[in-house]
Formats: C-alpha cells, structure tokens, sequence
C-alpha cells in the first residue's frame, strides 16, 4: 500500500511547492512594479530638470546676481544665499518649537490642553500656504513697515511646526515605558528623563521628521511673496526684503524672456539639488554617533 | 551597607482595583527575602511601591507606610531621592537603547550630575566585575550599544547600571525569567555575593530558585501576604494550607 500513497502524498506536494512559488513570484513582481512606479515620477521630474537647467547652469549662475533685462549671462547666487537664511530663520524658530510641542504633547499631554494642541496643529498643517504668507506678513511686515528675510522665516517657520510637532509626538510615544522607567529607576527626575532619555531615544525619528518639514517648505513660494518678497541684489540682513530661490524661478518662469526661462530651469534644478545635499548631510551626521546595534 | 525595610499597612490601587491589601512586613538588611505567587497577585505591584514607581501609573494610588533604614519613602521626601537609594532591575531587560554599554552603566550618576571622569571609569568597570559582564564587554564598552547584546548580557547591565549607582536596597523583579540556565546561574551566584552589601527583594516564579537565594520567603495571594517566614520553613513546614497547596503545585 504505502508506495502508492508517498507516490500520491509527494505529487501533492509538488503541486503545493509549485503553487507557492508561483504565488511567491508574483508578489515579488507586483512589489517590484510598486517600486518602479514610485521611482518613474522621481526619475522623471529630475531628469526633466537636469535636461532643461543644464544649459544654463554655469559658475556665474552660481556666483553673480541678475543682470538687467537684454543683458545675457548673471545669476542667482544672491538668491540661494537668501534661500538658506530664510530656511535658516525657519528652522531657528520652527524646529525648538515644534519638537517641544511634541515631546509636550507625548509626555504631558493627555488633557484638554494637549487636544487644543494636536487639533491646532491638524488644522494649521491644512492652512493653504499663500494664506500663512498673509499672515506673517500681518504679524512681522506690517510691523516692521517693510519686507524681510524675518517674515520669510517666519511664515516658513509656521509651516514646518505642525509637521514636526506630529512627527515629534509619535517618535516620542515609540519609546517604551520600560526605556523611561529604567531613568525612574535610577532617581532621575521626569523632565530630566523626558530630555536625557525619551527624547535622545526618540531622536533619529525626530530628525526625519525635521528633515521632512525642511524639504517641504524649502521649496515654498507663495508664503514669500508678500514676506521676504525678493531682491536684485546681495542681502545678509534679516530685517530687509531678501531674494529666495523659489521666488526668483517664479519670477522668471513667468517672464517673457527666453534666457529667463532657461535660468529659471537652472534655478530649479540647483533648488532639488541643494535640499537633497542638506538633508542627506543632516542625516550623515546624525547617524555619524549611532553606535553598533543601537536601531 | 544595607538597611532594613519596614512595610506597614500598605496598600496599592489601580484606579478602584485594590492589588496589594494591608501589607505589613519587615525585609532585613543583607538578606535576600524572596516574593512568591501566582501570577496577577500582586508582587510587582508591591515591590514597585518600596521605590515609588507604582505613583508613575496613571490613577495609581498608594497608602500606607515604609521605611529603609532612617528613610520614611512616603513622608518627607521625593520620589527621586527615595529612588537614588534603591536600585531596580526589571522583568524585561531594558537597556538605553541609544547609549553604549559604558553609558548605560553610567547614566544614573551623569545624569544625577556627576563628572568625574576617572572616577565614572572606575565605577563603571567596578559595577560591570561585579555584575559578571566586565570580561565579556571590556573591549566594546563604547563602541557597541547596551541594546546589542545577548537578553542575559542586557540583564547584567542592568545589574551594573542598578548597583553603579551605589544603592542600599536592590529591587529585582523576576531577574532571570527572560533568560537561559548559565545566566540564570550566573546572576544568582551574584546575588549571593551582593547580599553581602544590599538588601535584596526579589520577585521570581521560580521556587527552587527562592530556595537557593534568599533566607525569607513571602507568599503572595490575591494581594494579600499570606505567609512570611524562613525560605526552609516556608518550603518544608508551612503553616498555611494555601502556601501548601501552590508550592506543591496544587494551583497556580
Ligand atoms: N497598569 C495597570 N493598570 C491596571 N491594573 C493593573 C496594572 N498593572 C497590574 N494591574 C493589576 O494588578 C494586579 C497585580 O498585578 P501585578 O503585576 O502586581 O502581578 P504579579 O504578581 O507581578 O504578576 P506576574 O507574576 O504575572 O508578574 C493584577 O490583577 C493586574 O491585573
Ligand atoms: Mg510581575
């Protein structure tokens, strides 16, 4: 009897073996598929701008300011400084903010005050960006009687809050109790082991989450116009109207120029390019100190 | 030196759940008294109110009184400073996860303040030797972090970080559940040398391992104390029929 039932039983088995391979394949395919899509916009997008902004990328795109109108050649470098001191600002302002409010709302949040918090930041991170623009330029223009790289900053900063307020509060709710009672154990007081302790264990998260609102606003435009507004010409004082990135390719893309267009392509590649360097040089030196096996 | 622990009338509630009922107790200086049951009765609740830690649930409420040494835990003093006095080691191994093994064992005292670094290098070797694990991390002390060892070497840091500190009192909450034979071994022989400086409650499911470790045994049901005595006495004559029944295995 039993030659003919391990016969049967092994064919049977062959056919599940068959069965999960075939099943096991096509899942790889349709993971691999999902990356490709992902991928192509990604892969599309630069390659569209590398294509476009090449041309016109040189040193003097990088090192002079713009020329008048007819005249060829100059760039943006007074712009790509003014760039990094608004998000400089920004971030001065918005990142103490934002991850304070979320290790609030983590550790000490669960009462009424905390739900005002969360529900204030959902609601702020839904705000259109032109009417936060209004905004600053209503707390920080109005009252200085001029535009700023201040209100730029500003308006930035309020942007980047909410998204990191959120993205702190989750880090920080991933620590284990175990983590935060061990520093009980020891006679270390809470705020010390909200800091020393939750928070340090929680801040390979945070800077993602940092970087995350950084990347999103850098490329903002609309809540500049009426806040850092632009500028011809070099600035390194954060209480005048200051150039930005964004702001200048705006104003060029909708010129009647070619040479404009052509800068402005230039401009947007040197944008993309500049928030991938910082963030990925952010994440390179945080994860400089991470030791072996710690996650 | 180790000091005595004095537990009066002491009560423990989870919101309106009474977990631990009118406890009166004495565990003396430089033994080890062992806290036995089934399980849910109580026993992590109790040992978490020696050092304060049960006040850090939410709704959680104590009453009662205890005191180590000349030090009254619930008048007159803050939960950090009771908490600099007794050392706590967990069920679950839980090491810092972020900081190297050297800064685990030194975190109590950096973060209390001190900056000592000759002396922190001492302690901290001083604290691994005694906790077992100094040979076996010496070459990685800050290269690896506390969370890349085996759950056995995690548990021994945690022994290190507890006794770097300098505590009288040591609180282990079944130290060894989470772990194999040879490191189960290995920290009870370090709690018989420990003995000679601490006083140790320890929390363990395993009988044969009170018998081997401490001189004084507390049964646990229900909340309730209901027997406390000599381990031996406990273990071969006991008084009460529900001590009996659980370490004859009858429930629990
Ligand atoms: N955080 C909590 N909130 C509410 N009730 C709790 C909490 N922790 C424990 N309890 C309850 O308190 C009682 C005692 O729990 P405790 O953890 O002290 O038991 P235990 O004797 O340590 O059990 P085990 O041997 O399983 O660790 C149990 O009935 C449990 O359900
Ligand atoms: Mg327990």
């Amino acid at each position: 009897m039993s030659r003919a039932m391990t016969l049967k039983a092994s064919q049977a088995d062959l056919s599940v073996s068959l069965w999960r391979r075939a099943i096991d394949l096509l899942a790889t395919f349709a993971a691999g598929s999902a990356v490709v899509l992902v991928l192509l916009p990604l892969g599309a997008v630069f390659g569209y701008l590398v294509y476009k902004g090449i041309g016109s990328l040189n040193w003097a795109f990088l090192s002079q300011t713009p020329k008048p109108v007819g005249e060829a050649g100059g760039g943006m470098a007074n712009a790509i400084a003014g760039s990094a001191l608004i998000l400089g600002i920004a971030s001065v302002i918005g990142v103490p903010v934002g991850i304070g409010a979320g290790v609030y709302l983590a550790e000490y949040g669960r009462n009424r005050l905390g739900d005002l918090i969360r529900f204030t930041a959902d609601v702020l991170n839904g705000v259109p960006s032109i009417v936060i623009g209004i905004v600053a330029y209503g707390i920080v223009v109005l009252r200085q009687r001029h535009f700023s790289a201040l209100a730029g900053g500003v308006a930035l900063a309020i942007m980047m809050i909410p998204t990191i307020t959120r993205a702190t509060e989750e880090m920080v709710l991933l620590v284990p109790t175990a983590v935060r009672e061990a520093a009980y154990g020891l006679g270390v007081s809470r705020w010390r082991t909200t800091i020393s302790i939750t928070l340090r264990t929680a801040m390979s998260g945070v800077i993602t989450g940092v970087m995350l609102a950084f990347a999103r606003v850098a490329g903002e435009t609309a809540p500049l116009l009426f806040t850092a507004f632009g500028n011809t010409y070099w600035n390194w004082n954060m209480n005048q109207p200051t150039a930005a990135l964004p702001l200048q390719i705006f104003v060029y893309a909708i010129s009647p120029f070619d040479e404009w267009h052509r800068q402005a392509w230039a401009g947007a590649l040197v944008l993309i390019v500049l928030i991938v360097v910082s963030v990925s040089a952010v994440r390179l030196v945080a994860g400089r100190g991470m030791l072996k096996g710690s996650s | 030196m180790g000091v005595d622990i004095q537990v009066e009338h002491l009560n423990a509630w989870f919101g309106k759940t009474r977990a631990v009922q009118d406890i009166t107790l004495k565990m003396s200086a430089n033994h080890a008294t062992a806290i036995i049951g089934p399980s849910g009765c109580g026993k992590s609740t109790f040992v978490r109110c020696i050092n304060r830690m049960h006040e850090t649930v939410p709704e959680a409420r104590v009453s009662g009184q205890i005191r180590i040494g000349d030090l009254n835990v619930y008048n007159g003093t803050s939960a950090t400073q009771v908490r600099r006095r007794i050392g706590m080691v967990f069920q679950k191994p839980n090491p810092f996860p972020t900081m190297s093994i050297y800064d685990n064992v030194a975190a109590g005292l950096k973060l209390n303040g001190f900056r000592d670094r000759r002396q922190l290098d001492e302690i901290v070797e001083r604290s691994l030797t005694m906790a077992a694990l100094w040979h076996e991390v010496k070459d990685a002390l800050r290269k690896q972090s506390g969370a890349s060892l085996s759950g056995g070497q995690q548990q021994r840091l945690c022994i290190a970080r507890a006794l770097a500190v300098e505590p009288q009192v040591l609180l282990m909450d079944e130290p060894c559940s989470a772990l194999d034979p040879i490191s189960t071994s290995k920290i009870e022989e370090l709690i018989f040398q420990l003995k000679q400086r601490y006083t140790i409650v320890i929390v363990t499911h395993n009988m044969q391992q009170a018998s081997r470790v401490a001189e004084y045994t507390g049964f646990f049901l229900l909340g309730n104390l209901i027997e406390f005595d000599k381990t031996e006495k406990i273990f071969t004559n006991p008084s009460d029929k529900r001590t009996e029944d659980y370490i004859t295995g009858r429930f629990g």
